[in-house]
């Protein structure tokens, strides 16, 4: 009976202080949205589209990835298959500037007004840096679209020159809780990741810092990482889902079960009303071709089109058909200039 | 002597070492994943993955895919 009452509790609760106020949930309280049972979720994900619907609107961010340095870090994190300490079939591998330029415009043809280039580092270079600032020359000067970047973590110097050179938006994740980061990282810390995070906030581009959900951590985990996350306070948050990846130490954990990936979307909306949740990696082996449609009725407002990193996504036109008859129109670039 | 198809390209086994449905799930992991391993000789392929599409290239055998 407490039970019921709890849940009653809790979707009252973010009713008049999320839905209303656009103020997240507290720990406890994401805690109880996760803990909910499974006849309520259509219920939570009413109230987390609602939410987004308020205060973020209907428009849907759309974005293209590309890997300028593939494979070969020195890092450890358990997920991942670009990691040089495991036993994965990716090799080392690095995407020179008219490359760099056409992905840029083929992301831009499918309408994305943001365009990240990511390398698989522990932090940049002075070879990284090279070929990200004459990458970013390269493509302002021939495509329309805002760049991101993710090159792990950064000096003072390095974030003021990104700064200058235009990126307006850095991607680092913070991947999971505080207190189940070092069982997936041990090569350096969640401390090391808030810093970057922090210098990047100050030096005024906005901030991108997600995570990846379904690596072995508890629910009050995956509160406690939302609670982090809206501690944080960043402009985006990209959601990923575990594909577990051959020869990785979380290779054989299994993929998260699509429900409990829905009531996760719907939970990091709670937490962060108005940031731009994104639908990254993982939805498609995760939620099926189905789950797009749902995750976007349940708190998402972006999403990665076409390939990621390493594998490969849904056809951009699939997501921006989705998109039309969802009545969602996607972010103009003007909009976000 | 391997001939063309020996080596899955997911997994980079010899197909002949592993009974046939043992590349079952190997083929619809592919749905989703680039080739990373060379069918005629099992070596990692040097794969880049972009937008929309990727490049894939065996050190022996040139491009592939
Ligand atoms: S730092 Fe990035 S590229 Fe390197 S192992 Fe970790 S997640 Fe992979
Ligand atoms: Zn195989
Ligand atoms: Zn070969």
């Amino acid at each position: 009976m407490t039970d019921v009452l709890d849940t009653l509790d809790v979707l009252a609760t973010a009713r008049e202080q999320v839905l209303e106020h656009g103020r997240g949930l507290s720990e406890p309280d994401l805690s109880r949205v996760l803990d909910l049972p499974d006849d309520r979720l259509p219920e939570l994900l009413q109230l987390a589209h609602d939410v987004r619907m308020r205060w973020c609107g209907p428009e849907v961010e759309v974005e293209g990835i590309v890997s300028v340095k593939t494979g070969g870090c020195p890092e450890d994190c358990h997920f991942c298959s670009q990691s040089g300490r495991f036993d994965s079939p990716v090799r080392a591998a690095w995407l020179d500037i008219p490359e760099l330029v056409e992905a840029a415009k083929e992301t831009a043809k499918t309408g994305a007004t943001e365009f990240c280039i990511v390398a698989a580092v522990r932090g940049p270079d002075e070879r990284l840096m090279n070929q990200v600032r004459d990458g970013v020359k390269a493509i302002r000067d021939a495509v329309d679209i805002n760049i991101a970047c993710s090159l792990g973590m950064l000096t003072q110097e390095q974030v003021d020159e990104l700064a200058a050179i235009g990126v307006h938006r850095y991607n680092h994740n913070l991947e999971t809780a505080r207190s189940y980061f070092a069982n997936v990282v041990t090569t350096h810390t969640w401390e090391e990741r808030w810093e970057t995070l922090r210098m990047v906030g100050e030096a005024g581009m906005e901030v991108c810092c997600g995570g990846i959900v379904g690596m072995g951590e508890s629910r009050a985990q995956r509160a406690e990482f939302a609670a982090q996350l809206a501690e944080l306070s960043p402009d985006e948050v990209p959601l990923n889902f575990l594909n577990p990846r051959p020869g990785t130490p979380f290779g054989d954990l299994p993929v998260l079960d699509a429900k409990e990936a829905l009531r996760t979307i719907a939970m990091f909306r709670l937490a962060l009303p108005r940031t731009i949740l994104r639908y990254a990696g993982g939805r498609e082996i995760t939620l099926g071709d189905l789950g797009t449609r749902e995750g976007l009725l349940g708190g998402i407002n972006a999403v990665i089109v076409g390939n990621y990193l390493t594998t490969l996504g849904r056809d951009p036109a699939d997501d921006l058909a989705l998109l039309d008859e969802l009545s969602m129109p996607v972010k103009a670039l003007s909009a976000t200039l | 002597m391997n001939t063309v198809l020996d080596f899955c390209d997911r997994c980079g086994k010899a197909k002949t070492a592993l009974p046939d449905d043992a590349h079952v799930a190997c083929a619809e992991a592919r749905a989703l994943e680039p080739p990373r391993y060379c069918v005629a000789c099992g070596r990692r392929l040097i794969v880049q993955v972009v937008p929309r599409g990727y490049s894939a290239r065996c050190s022996r055998h040139g491009e592939v895919g």
